[in-house]
């Protein structure tokens, strides 16, 4: 599929003759505004989701076939890279959740939508995310600590 | 498409350095995005020391003293100087905005001025423009009503019907919302983009207009419309403190009501 816009970008020099013309800057200059870095990354922990819900498929697979695989998948997601891919996952999920209320919030009221609301509620995501992951893992930890104690 | 790097010949190189003069006691450097279609070269950003003193508190000032004072061979467009005309629309400091509403106060640090992004460029700072003023024809921006307007008056309207169009109507087509949205950069072929659905939502919201479920139907279209990923850059930009984020839900909104 060819864009039509390629038109645009055929110039021409003081003599005439033809010359391509370049593209002004876009991410190389704008500077991130929260609102914008979590739209960004409402798409990419979307995409990560999707790897991640392959994970869990691993994960429920394993504990069908029997003790043995799913041991061995348990040791895999218990080891230091694997429990920082579940960490990720972790984040995308709860990031991904809080955005996609927000998203209906904004596509069924048509509400919220002032400049100064969006700032406002930008950090109240951020701030929910944050707490919602960490939440989690210290109760993750926690309940590791006491196995660990007994 | 999603390219996230520029092309090849847009890659930005560094430029001169024009300094100020030795007595100077308040000077900023402006860091500006040249290009010419006469130099066989790359983009470079060029760097101009102004001296504050001797000019006015804008943006737009420096520009204009640099045009006439350090490089005339600099090139920008400016009309009105007060936020009316939509000209001098550009990236400055990273966000798009007119360069004569800008303060140069307001930035801490050098300043940076590039083309309003993803644009192509004709020369340094203007940007071709054709592709949205093509988008904007598209969209009927004028009032279409088969009745006749009565014979002896206008077609008048209600204080309220009149209050509909406040937000909307203000609009001067600087065109920095459209060009500071990702979605209108990778698909700015097809998606029509927030200042165009907001001069779309103006006419859906006049009283006097007869072809909103026209224009509607123009409109509902999965790139034409519902390529807004609600990114709010538009509203966060825009100088001249308009919504465009929220007219795009509203028609998003007028799309489903119509229906029930």
């Amino acid at each position: 599929m060819s864009d039509i816009r390629e038109t645009f970008y055929v110039g021409h020099t003081s003599d005439g003759s033809l010359k391509k013309r370049p593209m002004s800057p876009h991410l190389q200059v704008y500077k991130p505004i929260p609102s914008m870095t979590l739209s960004i990354l409402n798409r990419v922990t979307g995409a990560a989701l999707s790897f991640g819900s392959a994970i869990m498929v691993a994960w429920l697979a394993s504990a069908a076939k029997g003790p043995k695989s799913f041991k061995k998948v348990q040791k895999l997601t218990g080891s230091f890279p694997g429990q920082l891919v579940l960490f990720g996952f972790s984040v995308s999920f709860f990031l991904h959740f809080i955005r996609g209320i927000r998203h209906l919030v904004w596509d069924s009221t048509a509400k919220r939508l002032e400049k100064e609301e969006i700032n406002k509620d930008s950090k109240i995501d951020i701030i929910s995310i944050t707490a919602l992951t960490l939440g989690l893992w210290t109760i993750i930890i926690g309940k590791r600590l006491r196995k660990k104690k007994k | 498409m999603v390219e996230l790097r520029l092309p090849q010949n847009s890659r930005i190189g560094v430029g001169k350095t024009f300094h100020a003069a030795p007595d100077a006691k308040n000077v900023k450097r402006f860091k500006i995005y040249r290009w010419s279609p006469d130099d066989d070269r790359n983009p470079v950003t060029d760097t101009y020391e102004v001296d504050l003193d001797k000019i006015g508190p804008m943006v737009l000032d420096a520009l204009i003293y640099i045009k006439n004072e350090i490089d005339p061979t600099l090139s920008f467009r400016r009309s009105c100087r007060e936020g009316v005309c939509g000209s001098c629309a550009m990236n400055i400091d990273g966000h798009n905005t007119l360069a004569c509403l800008k303060y140069i106060k307001d930035i801490n640090s050098d300043v940076p001025i590039y083309p309003l992004p993803h644009m192509p460029v004709v020369k340094d700072l203007i940007p071709d423009l054709s592709g949205p003023y093509a988008q904007l024809r598209e969209i009927d921006p004028w009032l279409k009503a088969d009745t006749p307007p009565p014979p002896d008056k206008e077609r008048l309207q209600s204080e309220d019907e009149r209050k509909k169009l406040d937000g909307l109507y203000e609009c001067v087509l600087c065109f920095c919302c459209s060009t500071s949205c990702p979605s209108y950069w990778w698909n700015g072929d097809k998606y029509l983009g927030p200042a165009v659905l907001l001069a779309a939502m103006r006419w859906v919201s006049d009283s006097r207009d007869e072809y909103a479920g026209e224009r509607l139907s123009e409109l509902e279209d999965s790139m034409r419309l519902y390529a807004c990923r609600t990114i709010m850059n538009c509203t966060q930009t825009c100088p001249k403190g308009l919504n465009p984020a929220k007219a795009i839900a509203e028609l998003k909104h007028l799309q489903v009501e119509r229906k029930m």
